[in-house]
């Protein structure tokens, strides 16, 4: 492989000094074979501005903590190859959640919050017993639930949602997905209409304006368009009923 | 007077991942306030990383028929290779099946019996029709009935959704990034901890009853690492810091087979379960020839020791991170890859680009698991402060001894959490809070000082992240997977100068708010005594046994070192101390591990 030499024009910005104005800082860095972004970017940190804030975690794709906008695009930074990029490189942060600096973006409060309103949490009025034998459940049924439990929270589809960049209520596709992991699943007692008070609103299900570039930015590829059909058809019906 | 926000609880939490939020709901449900603190929110886990599963004896499964806590027991000792407490191996035995149900009630969407006919490694395996619906499990190393049970790829993920989802439902309150630099403590008593805020910089003065340390491994230490980056064993080193809290068995240190080259993320053993082959560069399946019954499915340190052994005999393919052997699952078919081993096939397509369905998979035994950490007795207690409890792979309970069986970590976890955060919750019932303002006052100044000299360079200007990558070097060069003297003696002496100059680190930021320089620097000494603690330790040992192998001693020597290491940090030395306490033996004496132990003693001979 070439060497090549890479340009990365980062976004800077602390909200704790907000008398320096936002900013982009230019670095240059010699491309490695195998370099990802998690690569560069601690590169940048350790030998050239060791300001600089980002988050990686697990680095593998897994714990959701390094979406970004590379060149425009909200996906995960630790795996996002640079030999899959031009030379001059653009980040910058997630809109839509609150900024901490530079590339880091509270997408946790975000989430947890949505979780609250979404009450993403399994609804029962049974008791767990200890010396019982487990409910049964299909394997198909099981793998359906877990389809959209998959979502790793990075927030890319919020990220790149026109409806979300609007509208600072809106629950967005990952909303929307959580709520449907939970129809799904038999354990939850929750009927339609209870769904519908959650979900049925223009906050919900009903702010979606359809342009699926949740779907397309989603990093672990959950079929988020079928997701949103699936709660739209249901609560339109729960509608009706009311 | 310091500036600082100061929060109080009955039960304060370090770390939000399986163990601190399952102990957070045991405390939480039986009415007692509590605060968990987390570096990261708490869904970025590692635990969310653990792909593979958790061991329970459900027996459900066709290969697990007659399962029992009695055989899930009988695998723990055997796999810790005696090291373990066999009191604490049997009550976790005996709970992880209620655990995994509890979580099935929760929400977990464990993978299921589906009934009929399917092939596996040559053999026909019938699922009975009658246990349709129930938890399924998968085959993982070193157990003698299939037991682990799982969410298709994602079991870690899945679990810690599901267990965070209970504490966000019970309003258990949680301050993400926020990492803890030190306990308050009188030397006798543990009072909640001194905290700074990753967000602002700030510091941040908790007090609670009782004070719970589940913050994961240390994985980070080693440069080579499965483990995700916050990994660095912060909360044993407070631990170690307060100098009357020892740590157990820090040489006990888990090598993954399978960690994918170069970038070091796990390949679970999931594809060796599911059937997967370890091949050579000649494409040659060289596990059975060493260990014939388990083949790739002997324990972990078995198989990471074969695999370097093979290496070093000249079968490793060479590359320009160094030799590795192959990972073969293509034989599964691509519907298989592509839905049970999904996320394995998007590692090696999106960090190595590699397709499974197609292609071999590059891998070398990588640093995975630290059985080691902060010693506690069978109820979670910490040794030498009272108030101070731990739990998860931040403490040396001690079910793994020095090696964890695949699928015992994820199920430590919760069975841990259930058991422990019962204890917690009832001392906490009976325990009160009293703590001097003086005290307090003495712990945030100190860290107040110490922020200070690093931003002002005042001992020196020694670059934190140099000095990290020089740690990592010392740890993977010479306290891997095969140890001996020479190696070990040279660790300790470069350590020992490395601590001295971690207390010369100088910023370069300015450190002003939440600096990341700052973070790494005020982390940095203590990382350097636990890789100091694992490095001793070693050295100490002179013996084998499970992960710690020694090729100058090949050999397990129950006589002399049929013990826990205990490494005190004594308040203001300038290295550890090291003191041995017995290995509780209850129910089943040292024996044969049954799985190439007897023949590991020719491994490094013919090498």
């Amino acid at each position: 492989m070439s060497q090549r030499q890479l340009t990365f024009h980062i976004f800077r910005y602390n909200p704790e000094t907000p008398n320096q104005k936002p900013a982009t800082q230019t670095f240059v860095l010699q491309e490695e074979t195998g370099m990802t972004l998690f690569i560069a970017l601690n590169k940048i940190r350790e030998e050239q501005d060791s300001t600089l804030k980002f988050d990686f975690v697990c680095r593998a794709g897994i714990c959701g903590s390094c979406g970004m906008l590379i060149n425009g695009k909200p996906t995960l930074a630790c795996r996002t190859l640079t030999k899959d990029l031009p030379t001059d490189i653009t980040l910058m942060p997630l809109p839509v959640f609150k900024l901490l600096g530079d590339l880091s973006v509270d997408t946790g409060t975000w989430f947890r919050d949505m979780s609250l309103r979404t009450e993403a949490w399994v609804h029962t009025e049974k008791t767990f017993d200890p010396d019982a034998q487990e409910e049964r459940m299909s394997n198909e049924t099981a793998l359906h639930i877990y389809e959209a439990e998959r979502c790793i929270e990075c927030g890319c589809c919020i990220g790149g949602c026109a409806t979300a960049n609007i509208k600072p209520n809106f629950i967005g596709a990952a909303g929307v997905n959580r709520v449907a992991r939970f129809m799904l699943d038999p354990r939850d007692e929750r009927d339609e209409q209870e769904y519908f008070d959650v979900v049925g609103s223009e906050d919900g299900i009903f702010g979606c304006i359809g342009l699926m570039a949740c779907d397309d930015n989603c990093p672990v590829g959950i079929p988020l368009q079928g997701q949103l059909a699936y709660v739209r058809r249901k609560m339109a019906l729960a509608g009706w009923k009311r | 007077m310091s500036q600082y926000d100061r929060f109080t609880s009955d039960v304060l939490i370090v770390g939000a991942g399986l163990a601190g939020e399952r102990a957070a709901i045991e405390a939480a449900t039986q009415g007692l306030n509590v605060i968990i603190l987390s570096l990261v929110p708490p869904r970025r886990s590692h635990s969310s990383a653990a792909q593979g599963g958790m061991q329970a004896a459900l027996g459900n499964s066709a290969m697990g028929k007659g399962d029992s806590p009695d055989i899930h027991f009988a695998d723990t000792v055997k796999g810790s290779d005696w090291g373990c407490d066999q009191d604490v191996a049997r009550l976790f035995a005996e709970m992880a099946p209620v655990a995994m149900r509890q979580m099935a009630y929760w929400g977990v969407p464990w993978s299921r019996v589906v009934p009929g006919k399917r092939i596996y490694d040559g053999v026909d395996i019938h699922e009975d029709p009658e246990k349709e619906g129930l938890i399924a499990a998968r085959n993982f190393g070193g157990t003698a009935k299939w037991r682990t049970c799982y969410t298709a790829d994602g079991t870690g993920h899945t679990v810690l959704y599901t267990m965070d989802s209970v504490v966000i439902k019970l309003g258990i309150t949680v301050h993400d990034r926020t990492e803890v630099l030190s306990l308050i403590h009188d030397g006798e008593r543990c009072s909640g901890v001194v905290a700074r805020c990753l967000r602002t910089g700030n510091l941040r003065v908790y007090t609670a009853k009782s004070t719970v340390i589940a913050t994961g491994g240390y994985g980070r230490l080693y440069g080579a690492s499965t483990n995700a980056i916050i990994n660095e064993g912060s909360g044993m080193f407070v631990a170690l810091e307060t100098g009357v809290v020892p740590l157990g068995n820090m040489e006990a240190v888990q090598f993954h087979p399978t960690g994918i080259v170069p970038t070091w993320i796990l390949i679970t053993e999931g594809a060796r379960g599911d059937g997967g082959y370890l091949l050579d560069k000649d494409h040659h399946r060289f596990m059975p020839d060493y260990e014939p019954k388990k083949k790739e499915l002997a324990s972990r340190d078995v198989v990471s020791r074969r695999i370097m052994q093979h290496i070093r005999k000249g079968y490793g393919v060479e590359s320009p991170y160094g030799a590795h052997v192959w990972l073969d699952i293509r034989h599964l078919g691509e519907k298989h890859i592509n839905t049970n081993l999904r996320e394995i096939a998007n590692i090696c397509r999106n960090f190595a680009g590699v397709d499974p369905v197609h292609d071999l998979i590059p891998v070398r035994p990588t640093q995975h698991y630290s059985m080691g950490g902060i010693r506690t007795n069978i109820d979670g207690m910490a040794y030498g402060l009272t108030g101070l409890f731990s739990l998860g792979e931040a403490a040396c309970w001690d079910m793994h001894g020095f090696n964890r069986l695949g699928g015992n970590s994820l199920a430590e976890t919760v069975v841990a959490g259930m058991l422990i955060g019962d204890k917690i919750a009832k001392y906490t019932k009976e325990a009160s809070l009293n703590v001097s303002s003086a005290l307090i006052e003495e712990h945030v100044r100190f860290q107040e000082d110490r922020i200070q000299s690093l931003i002002e360079c005042r001992n020196g200007k020694e670059n934190v992240y140099q000095l990290r990558r020089e740690m990592e070097t010392i740890l993977s060069e010479n306290v891997g997977i095969f140890r001996s003297e020479e190696p070990l003696q040279k660790a300790v002496a470069q350590l020992h100068e490395l601590h001295q100059r971690s207390c010369q680190v100088g910023l370069r930021s300015g450190g002003k708010g939440a600096d990341p320089e700052l973070a790494s620097a005020l982390r940095i000494t203590g990382m350097i005594k636990l890789a100091y603690c694992i490095a001793a330790g070693a050295l100490a040992r002179k013996e084998s046994r499970g992960s710690h192998f020694r090729e100058d001693y090949p050999k397990r020597d129950d006589e002399n070192w049929l013990k826990r290491t205990l490494a005190y940090w004594p308040v203001g030395a300038d290295r550890p101390e090291l003191d041995y306490e017995p290995v509780k033996i209850t129910e089943l004496p040292p024996g044969d591990r049954g799985y190439g132990e007897a023949s590991t003693g020719a491994a490094s001979a013919n090498r």
